[in-house]
């Protein structure tokens, strides 16, 4: 009876969930231009009007550079940090770390409004190297998380053992931590490309004229006829989400099965 | 009386000098002044409960530590801004840091990627490795899948492909099992007598230390506080605290009665009056209460009658009896032994379990035969 209960609660639970997402694609190939059951017949138009778009390719092509820099940079940064506040005691140690994770607890809003006034009375012109800044602030915290517990889960002494076999401290860095922590580092990667992907309050306010796609399908929704065409935007990118969860996870369990390491965890 | 075995390395150069050794981590002292010398060739144990700084002595040899004063020399060389990667020695870690994404010979050859000889010549070396540590034909296993027995030979192969002048060990049978570590050891020995190269072992088991080594540093807070052969150390401890860290040693408060040319003669309640000679007189510790005078439960022996040669023997009632198949404990009441103080002692004596011989049972009464010569006193 409990389970019984429980089993219903998490059918639900995961209806409620997925059920909207699950619409995004219907509606977007159905040819009526308001989203409403019922359905009237198959239609590519809305794919087809989408590859047509300029301001839309526009926009995307923007989102995507902005998140292959965010991410990238995010990476890096967290590499640093993880790597000190692993392996190094210094002074102030616990405010910086802390300094590094508040961006997660920040509002946003705030976040965005007194970066926005930094930049202007530094007579910054707003444009998507701002996004990037801005994105890039607010990835560090899940970045540096992210790879100090990969960093943390290393034995040290794999480390010195290359050192004491000859090599220097970098080339035993590159021989051998960072293949250790490359499953570490690509999930930085995702995890931040898919915050800047769909971030919006700092893409708003810092990227001056420029659209990204948050953005851009914001301004859409004002006109009706540009829905369907959203639809099949949100269709789209729901498919690349799926495809690019697939591909980090077959690289986490391929770097586990190398190693040898325990599974524990991961996205699927 | 044991004597020290041939010293089959009473010519040899010395390897390792360590001078006013000291090491300061902030405020806590971890190495005290440090003098040692190590020969080219020798199995040299450093053992000590955790924290006496073994480890830290032997990564300060290794160039992972800095020293805070005094010199490191290496073959005759100072070893000051010598980092770890430039010394010559390699180490195999307590861990064994087996690199987890490279197979076993990948591993192995891991130090000869600075090494001018063709690829051929290195998989010859790295094969040959393994075939001195009994691992031949493993080279393309991946290296987590090995057994603890088997990364331990692993380590052993990457750090000795080099040919280091010292090979330093960190622990390293603290991780396999009781049969696993008693046939590495036997396997360390003879490898360390094959390839010729100085061993530096840390360990804080007494048993593995005696068993492997030339000559041991006991180690007690980043002091050493005996250095010695293994009977020496055994036999002659020059403290209480070392006597209690290697093995099992029976100890009773003593009075010094004088000083006869080359003996003490003291008078310990259970023994009565006893010649010791001036060999086996050690250093009390500090915050030890008077003399007291040590013997190994071995040194002692449960007997049917009389005394025998210089053995003398003391009656008393068996306490406590520990049977381990081999060996039987005895715990004995020596008649007498509640002398000074009114406080009993009894004292522990272990007899190799024959056939034929019936174990004691608790209550009787034993007669306990030992020898004035396998007496130690610490005053």
């Amino acid at each position: 009876m409990k389970g019984r209960g429980l089993r219903a609660y998490a059918l639900v639970y995961l209806l409620f969930l997925y059920a909207p997402i699950l619409l995004l694609p219907i509606f977007a190939f159905n040819s009526g231009t308001i989203i409403a059951f019922p359905l009237k017949s198959f239609t590519t138009e809305w794919f087809g009007q989408m590859w047509g778009n300029a301001s839309l390719r526009r926009a995307l092509t923007n989102s995507l550079t902005i998140a292959v820099s965010a991410s990238i940079l995010a990476t890096c940064l967290g590499i640093f940090a993880a790597r000190a506040s692993t392996r190094f005691e210094f002074p102030g140690k616990g405010p910086i770390m802390g300094l590094i994770m508040l961006p997660l607890v920040l509002p946003e809003i705030i976040v965005s409004i007194s970066l926005l006034v930094v930049l202007l009375s530094l007579g910054v012109k707003l444009s998507i190297l701002t996004v990037i800044l801005g994105h890039t602030l607010i990835c560090m915290p899940y970045a540096t998380v992210i790879l100090s517990t990969a960093f943390n889960s290393l034995d040290r002494s794999l480390e010195e053992a290359a050192y004491d076999l000859g090599e220097t401290r970098i080339s035993a860095f590159r021989l051998v931590i960072l293949p250790l922590v490359m499953p570490g580092i690509i999930s930085s990667l995702l995890m931040s490309f898919t915050i800047s992907l769909d971030e919006f309050i700092i893409a708003f306010f810092l990227a001056g004229n420029e659209p990204t796609l948050p953005t851009y399908i914001f301004s859409q929704l004002r006109f009706p006829k540009q829905i369907p065409m959203i639809m099949a935007l949100g269709t789209v990118l729901v498919i690349m989400s799926i495809l690019l969860l697939t591909i980090a996870e077959y690289f986490r369990r391929r770097g586990i099965a190398k190693t040898g390491a325990k599974n524990t965890g991961g996205f699927l | 009386m044991t004597e020290t075995r041939f010293d089959r390395l009473a010519d040899a150069r010395p390897m390792i000098e360590c001078r006013e050794v000291q090491k300061h981590y902030g405020d806590y002292h971890a190495l005290r002044g440090i003098d040692l010398t190590i020969r080219a060739g020798e199995f040299f144990s450093l053992l000590g409960p955790s924290g006496c700084g073994k480890t830290t002595l032997l990564r300060t040899i290794a160039g992972f530590e800095d020293i805070s004063s005094g010199a490191v020399l290496i073959d005759g060389k100072d070893m000051e801004r010598v980092p770890a990667n430039r010394r010559p020695t390699n180490m195999v870690f307590q861990s064994y840091a087996i690199f987890p994404h490279l197979s076993v010979a990948e591993n192995v050859g891991f130090g000869l990627r600075r090494d001018p000889r063709s690829r051929v010549e290195k998989a010859a070396a790295v094969e040959e490795a393994l075939e001195m540590v009994g691992l031949k034909g493993y080279g393309t296993r991946a290296s987590h899948a090995l057994s603890g027995g088997q990364r331990q030979r692993v380590a052993l192969a990457r750090a000795l492909i080099l040919k280091p002048k010292v090979l330093l060990l960190d622990e390293p049978l603290s991780a396999l099992d009781r049969k696993m570590r008693e046939q590495m050891q036997v396997e360390l020995i003879k490898l360390q007598r094959q390839v010729g190269i100085t061993f530096v072992l840390v360990t804080h088991d007494q048993e593995e230390a005696l068993v492997m080594s030339d000559r041991i540093a006991v180690m007690f807070e980043g002091q050493i506080a005996q250095l010695d052969g293994p009977e020496a150390l055994y036999a002659r401890p020059t403290s209480r605290r070392v006597a209690n860290f290697i093995g099992v040693m029976n100890f009773l408060p003593a009075r010094v009665l004088g000083e006869t040319g080359g003996a003490v003669q003291i008078e310990a309640p259970g023994l009565g009056r006893v010649d010791i000679p001036m060999a086996n007189v050690s250093r009390a510790d500090p915050g030890d209460l008077g003399p007291t005078v040590g013997f190994r439960p071995e040194a002692v022996s449960l007997v049917a009658s009389g005394a025998q040669g210089a053995n003398r023997v003391t009656e008393g009632v068996v306490d406590e009896v520990v049977y381990y198949g081999d060996m039987t404990y005895y715990d004995v009441r020596l008649d007498g032994s509640a002398g000074f103080d009114g406080q009993a002692r009894p004292v522990r004596i272990a007899m190799r379990n024959v056939f034929g011989r019936e174990v004691q049972d608790v209550g009787t009464r034993a007669n306990v035969s030992w020898s004035p010569g396998s007496l130690v006193l610490f005053r």
